[in-house]
């Protein structure tokens, strides 16, 4: 690959940047005017949260039973093993749940709109599917945008959920906790504030997994091998934005409800 | 949905003779690459244009201008008289409902059946469904598919899959269908299949088309042949007899080379024109 010079570089990312942004910009708006695609919504919000499912529901009870292991084995030295529960759902809610739900589906469907609508674009159905009088913007990239977002926010609900159970289990069956005790520790410790910073991120996160996917996809060139890059390309994007956009939210919150 | 023109302006314009497709000194270039310099035509309403030129001289690229696909660098794009320049969005999406479009590598849509890829327009234009599907049933017997209207593209032969391309170009009764090479890179008999259903739709529906070839040998069936309705078959003009409709533009290196006549091309003098049709 020839080096580019500095000044080729920085307008190609300047106009990368240009073009994601339109594009999100104009799937927002279309979310706002006719023709709307119901049908096609709700295929992807199947595959996007359904199919997601397994995939969340074990990493977040696994993400859980981690959680209260490690915290277990620092805990002791202090002698606050019952703070575990605590430490559990304040860690799942705030940070854990929302990312790794994030991450996991980023993994999964980021990589899948960016293949499907890559082929698309190389097989020039993208093209008919304009020559046929549809906006491919429309058709394709807003019903992903509010499936992705929409079942980002429940899945991160699921996995905060299992990660509890999760915690739960290794408390009461390997660190011989009290079932109540740890779920009263881990419910008392959750404030207003900290459900709210869960429940953010995963807007922000569904939002990222569309857009970076469907643009990657809507951009592919160059044949089979131009859709294996831009799939590539598209996860790594994501989920780096996906860590990014977490710790500014996380900012964020920390300033509004100093927590 | 913004309109492109009313119905009553289209049939005045179509009258008063406006082409269906005019490029006035259009220029295309993808990055160094000048693909076409300075190309004017015109097609005028019932005329079926054949375009001649080596591969990669910006035919398929032609095609798209002149759906509004692609935009060109410089020139216009005049489809019935309005400029694709000044449109909007909308209104392109809307001027090509009157447009189908047959692509070089059919385009199908993959992940869904053959009806359904044939019904496409119908069902963005929420015709009922009783009358687009038997408006594809009548699309898939034109190109005599009907057996596998629920068959998915991936299951199809190419020449399977370019017939049922046709079939979803036709569907809506469009003003002008544009012809990506679709006989290109099929076998004698399936091309001559495929040219019989381009005759047959310039002879009963008297519809406008662009038609991209690299068989000269096609252009020429075209011209020589119509479709005979008692028989239901493509014949030989009698008495060498040449259809007046079907005309030629030929294109190299970017330019356009002929525009004209079938007999006016093969009676041209150009030695660059004659070393390329013999
Ligand atoms: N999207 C694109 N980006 C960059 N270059 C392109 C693009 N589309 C076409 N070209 C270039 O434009 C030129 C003409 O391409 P086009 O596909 O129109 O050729 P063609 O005349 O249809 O050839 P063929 O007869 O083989 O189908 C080629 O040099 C091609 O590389
Ligand atoms: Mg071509």
């Amino acid at each position: 690959m020839p080096l580019a010079s500095p000044e080729a570089l920085a307008k190609k990312i300047v106009s990368s940047v240009q073009e994601y942004s339109l594009l999100s910009a104009r799937a927002v708006a279309d979310l706002f005017s006719t023709p709307r695609y119901i049908a096609d919504t709700y295929t992807q919000m199947d595959s996007i949260g359904f199919g997601s499912l397994p995939i969340v529901i074990l990493t977040g009870f696994f993400t859980g039973c981690v959680l209260a292991l490690q915290a277990a084995v620092t805990l002791k030295e202090f002698g606050a093993v019952n703070m575990t529960g605590r430490l559990v759902s304040l860690s799942m809610v705030k940070e854990l749940g929302p990312v790794l739900t994030g991450l996991m589906v980023s993994g999964r469907n980021t990589s899948g709109m960016a293949s499907e609508l890559g082929s698309m674009k190389v097989s020039e159905q993208i093209d008919a599917m304009r020559a046929l009088g549809t906006d491919p913007v429309r058709k394709l990239v807003a019903p992903r945008l509010v499936a992705s977002v929409v079942m980002l926010f429940f899945l991160t609900i699921i996995a905060d959920a299992c990660g509890m159970a999760g915690g739960a289990a290794v408390s009461v069956i390997l660190l011989r906790l009290n079932a109540g005790a740890f779920l009263h520790s881990s419910y008392m410790a959750l404030q207003y504030g900290d459900i709210v910073e869960g429940l953010v991120k995963p807007l922000f996160s569904g939002f990222i997994i569309a857009t970076v996917g469907c643009y990657y996809g809507l951009k592919t060139t160059g044949g089979t091998r131009g859709v294996g890059q831009s799939t590539t390309q598209a996860v790594v994007v994501s989920s780096v934005f996906i860590i990014l956009v977490d710790f500014l939210v996380t900012q964020l919150m920390i300033g509004i409800f100093g927590r | 949905m913004a309109e492109f023109l009313s119905e009553a302006t289209i049939k005045e314009r179509l009258d008063a003779g406006v082409p269906i497709v005019e490029f006035d000194h259009v220029s295309m270039r993808f990055d160094a690459n000048e693909v076409l310099r300075s190309v004017s035509f015109k097609v005028a309403h019932g005329e079926t244009r054949v375009i001649l030129g080596p591969a990669g001289v910006g035919k398929s690229v032609l095609m798209k201008l002149a759906n509004g696909l692609l935009m060109p660098d410089s020139g216009e794009v005049r489809v019935l008289g309005r400029s694709l320049n000044e449109m909007n969005e909308s209104e392109m999406f809307a001027m090509r409902a009157h447009v189908g479009m047959v692509f070089q590598e059919s385009a199908l849509f993959d992940s869904i059946n053959v009806e359904d890829n044939v019904a496409y327009r119908l069902e963005e234009e929420h015709v009922p469904p009783a009358e687009i599907h038997a408006r594809v049933v009548e699309a898939l017997q034109f190109v005599e598919l009907e057996k596998a209207i629920a068959k998915f593209p991936p299951e199809l032969s190419g020449g399977m899959r370019r017939r049922v391309s046709i079939a979803r170009a036709i569907v809506s009764r469009p003003q002008l269908i544009l012809y990506d090479s679709p006989t290109g890179g099929l076998d004698p008999i399936t091309s001559t299949t495929i040219i019989e259903l381009v005759v047959k739709q310039r002879d009963v529906s008297h519809t406008t088309s662009l038609l991209i070839t690299h068989r000269l040998q096609d252009a020429f069936t075209l011209a020589t042949h119509h479709f005979d309705q008692q028989t239901g078959h493509m014949e030989p003009i009698p008495d060498g007899g040449i259809d007046p409709g079907t005309k030629f533009l030929v294109i190299n290196e970017g330019r356009v080379v002929f525009d004209g006549t079938t007999q006016e091309l093969v009676r041209s003098d150009d030695p660059w024109l004659k070393a390329y049709l013999s």
